[in-house]
């Protein structure tokens, strides 16, 4: 298929305006913010020794932090800060999204900024400095008559440094929740749309690209004294801040459903999202979010709905180690999140739980049927699994229950595990029932007989404030119950198919075709 | 010779930090010195002599350690050193000029600061390029980097003039200019510095400029005062520095009288 007919980039053409818009919005609300902290720091320091380092070298390990990592941060931090705002003077604030991306960026921006304002001043000749003073100024005059205005080309090189960086790293904003250029890639990356990962990459640079040459502009004008250049280049800034912001005046939602980092969540979030619209309502998803983020979201009404799994929560929130038969497992986990004003709305019907699977023949082979069978065997095999599984508990139970220890353990992209798993790189992966491509590579879960793995049923919740929405229970209750494990598997397997018809829209459709019948 | 005088230094004294444990270095040793009003003073000096800190010490561009400096009666301590700065003309080595600025806006600086009207900060500049002989239409609107040497030191000097002081302080002025500009400047700045009734103390390593310019020339050594008096009295000095000072140019003067006989274009 010729890669520019392919229909995803129209799709990817269409949610431009908005992860374009909010892209630059938090941006430029994390350089503002930047720049307001640091050009006054910046101007403090030039004259003190102490604080110029100690300065320079805090901004400095900031910025040897990764700034997913940096931005991950922000949102605990910001969590614990909001629920002391609420208990001391009576107010919160969402952690989610806009403000933890904008501290977080705000910070990354910040070194650039003060070595090179600091730089700019120290390089104004000690003559001019004098002849300053020599003529009748104050400090205060001769910092802004003379001292600023010859340090500012500098000083522009280190604002234009800090905005390359700033749009770079917002793309990593999107799992905490801020809509981003981000959002193609991590969707992309989770459903192999590759049309999408090259579409948010192209875009990003691009911005960035168009940002840098504009301010270059003003950085030239101000080298060479040349006002027009300088008020040309920052017309361009302007107007393209204006133009994102037009289209984020008309759009607002009335619902907006979450999905966690992998296909299955961008398949559902689009199912439900299509549910509301077919109802009446504009809904849209937010992508990409990590399991906390997603969760306490939900709790503090920044997302109205998403679908998680009855094991995730009860290891991960309520920090069971314990196991359950299932619908105990259910009752219990309900009953908990009333508590906190969540409604566990109702179970879609199937599982996507923990399990171990190998290639189909190599278990016949060796007359591996259940993971007891497995652990004789593991001594001299290898494990994959994805990020976190090695540290839940899931596995440290496994290991319990049966005694396991493989030969090796590996981290691996839960996409490529499949394959690994097919190829005989690795023997046996850590895999999700629900996934499609243990039937695609003739693989086989082995029986959990000794119920070490709790069940993880996949379950809608719906946010405090939604509690009570009958308009949107209506919407999503003809989906509970429905999807079996077989369509979940299919669908999820259509969504890495990497053609047109793979978007989590397309499959989303495709879905309710299926299950509508019923 | 004019009789109160303008400016009186009484025993100043200033030392540095020498820095890393080093001993302080004195820069200027108990000197006492008066300036009378319409006179043109030279301190002449090699480098490390303290002339320079002197001169910075008078219009509190750096503090007095002991001793007391009075402009007009008044000890300048008294006086706050911004308003002290705005009234009394200082023109830099090599200028000083603002890169950023263009030549109108170097020179009405200190008026501008003084709160002087837009419109009389004009005319003032209109005035002072023609005093001090530049082009009025073609050199207003230029940045310093535009100019020549001694253009700069021209526009250094109409600066020092703009907000009509009575004193001027002058720090090397002509130091970095060639031969014939230098000469040219000079005798231009000693025409206004008479026709402005200035009291002008001018700082310079050069001893033929001091007796060529000034009234009165004062020999500053290890930050002591080694004499001082009008050219004439100066060569009845006993001490062996200004003695040696003295007779360079004098030498200098012969073999180039020896070596360029008169005729032609000399």
């Amino acid at each position: 298929m010729n890669l520019f007919s392919d229909p995803r980039w129209g799709e990817a053409l269409a949610h431009l305006p908005d992860y374009l818009g909010n892209h630059v919005r938090v941006s430029v609300a994390a350089l503002a913010l930047g720049l307001a902290v640091s050009l006054p720091l910046a101007i403090a320091a030039r004259n003190r020794r102490v604080m110029r380092g100690a300065l320079l070298s805090l901004a400095s390990i900031v910025q040897t932090v990764p700034g997913l990592a940096l931005l991950a941060l922000f949102y605990p931090l910001l969590l614990a800060l909001a629920a002391l705002t609420l208990s001391w003077f009576g107010f919160g604030f969402s952690a989610f999204g806009f403000l933890p991306a904008v501290l977080a960026l705000a910070l990354y921006s910040m070194l650039p900024v003060l070595r090179n304002t600091i730089t700019g001043l120290d390089g104004v000749e000690p003559a001019i400095l004098e002849a300053a003073k020599g003529v009748g100024m104050t400090p205060r005059q001769s910092l802004f008559t003379v001292e600023l205005p010859l340090a500012l080309p500098v000083m522009m090189a280190g604002i234009r440094t800090a905005a390359v960086w700033v749009i770079g790293t917002a793309t990593l904003s999107t799992p905490i929740g801020q809509t981003s250029l981000g959002n193609y890639i991590f969707a992309g990356l989770q459903t192999q749309n590759w049309v999408f990962v090259l579409f948010g990459c192209l875009a990003a640079a691009t911005l960035a690209l168009a940002v840098d040459q504009l301010l270059a502009l003003v950085e030239n004008g101000l080298r060479q004294r040349n006002r027009l250049r300088a008020m040309l280049g920052g017309a361009g800034i302007a107007a393209l801040v204006a133009v994102t912001l037009v289209p984020s005046m008309a759009r607002s939602s009335n619902y907006v459903v979450g999905a966690k980092t992998f296909t299955e969540q961008y398949v559902l979030s689009a199912l439900i999202a299509q549910r509301l619209r077919a109802a009446g309502f504009s809904a849209t998803s937010r992508e990409g979010l990590g399991s906390n983020v997603i969760f306490e979201a939900l709790k503090s009404n920044d997302i109205d709905a998403y679908v998680d799994y009855s094991g995730t929560l009860w290891v991960n929130q309520f920090h069971r180690g314990d196991s359950r038969p299932r619908e105990q497992l259910l009752d219990e986990l309900k009953a908990v999140l009333a508590k906190q004003d969540i409604t566990l709305l109702g179970e879609l019907g199937f599982a996507n739980a923990y399990a171990l699977v190998m290639p189909k023949k190599r278990a016949e082979a060796l007359g591996i049927h259940s993971i007891a069978d497995l652990a004789a065997h593991a001594p001299t095999m290898s494990l994959a699994a994805d990020y976190e599984f090695f540290s839940r508990p899931e596995w440290a139970s496994l290991q319990k229950a049966y005694g396991l220890s493989f030969r090796a353990q590996r981290q691996m992209q839960p996409d490529f595990m499949y394959a690994a798993a097919a190829s005989g790189e690795v023997d046996v992966i850590a895999g999700y029932t629900s996934d499609g491509l243990i039937a695609k590579y003739d693989l086989v879960v082995l029986e959990d007989s000794r119920h070490a793995i709790p069940p993880y049923d996949a379950i809608v919740l719906l946010s405090p404030r939604r509690a009570d929405d009958q308009a949107l229970q209506a919407a999503i209750k003809p989906l509970l119950g429905k999807i079996d494990i077989a369509d979940m598997r299919e669908a999820n397997l259509r969504a890495a198919g990497g053609d047109g018809a793979s978007s989590p829209d397309a499959v989303a459709r495709w879905l309710w075709e299926k299950i509508g019948k019923r | 010779m004019p009789t109160a005088p303008l400016i009186a230094y009484a025993h100043v004294g200033k030392s540095f930090d020498g820095g890393r444990g080093a001993e302080r270095v004195i820069a200027v040793d108990d000197v006492s010195l008066e300036v009378a009003e319409g006179e043109f003073l030279a301190i002449v000096g090699g480098s490390g002599s303290g002339k320079t800190t002197l001169l910075r010490l008078t219009n509190r561009l750096i503090e007095a350690d002991t001793g007391h400096i009075t402009i007009e009666g008044a000890d300048v301590r008294a006086v706050d050193p911004v308003q002290l700065r705005r009234r009394i003309g200082y023109v830099f080595q090599s200028g000083g000029l603002f890169p950023h600025l263009s030549v109108a806006d170097n020179i009405g600086v200190t008026p501008k600061l003084l709160g002087t009207s837009a419109a009389e900060i004009s005319a003032r500049v209109g005035e002072l390029l023609d005093l001090v002989r530049l082009d009025r239409a073609q050199h207003r609107d230029r940045l310093p980097e535009a100019l020549s040497g001694g253009q700069r030191q021209r526009v250094g000097v109409a600066r020092a003039l703009a907000a009509h002081p009575r004193i001027v302080l002058m720090d090397e002025p002509f130091g970095a200019l060639d031969p014939l500009t230098r000469d040219a400047l000079g005798d231009d700045y000693r025409a206004l510095h008479n026709k402005l009734k200035l009291t002008t103390v001018m700082i310079t390593h050069d001893m033929t400029e001091a007796i060529l310019l000034a009234d009165r020339v004062v020999v500053m050594r290890g930050g002591r005062l080694l004499a001082e008096g009008t050219p004439a009295e100066l060569s009845a000095s006993y001490d062996p520095y200004v003695g040696e000072l003295l007779r360079t140019p004098r030498r200098q003067a012969e073999r180039l009288g020896a070596l360029l006989p008169r005729g032609g274009a000399a």
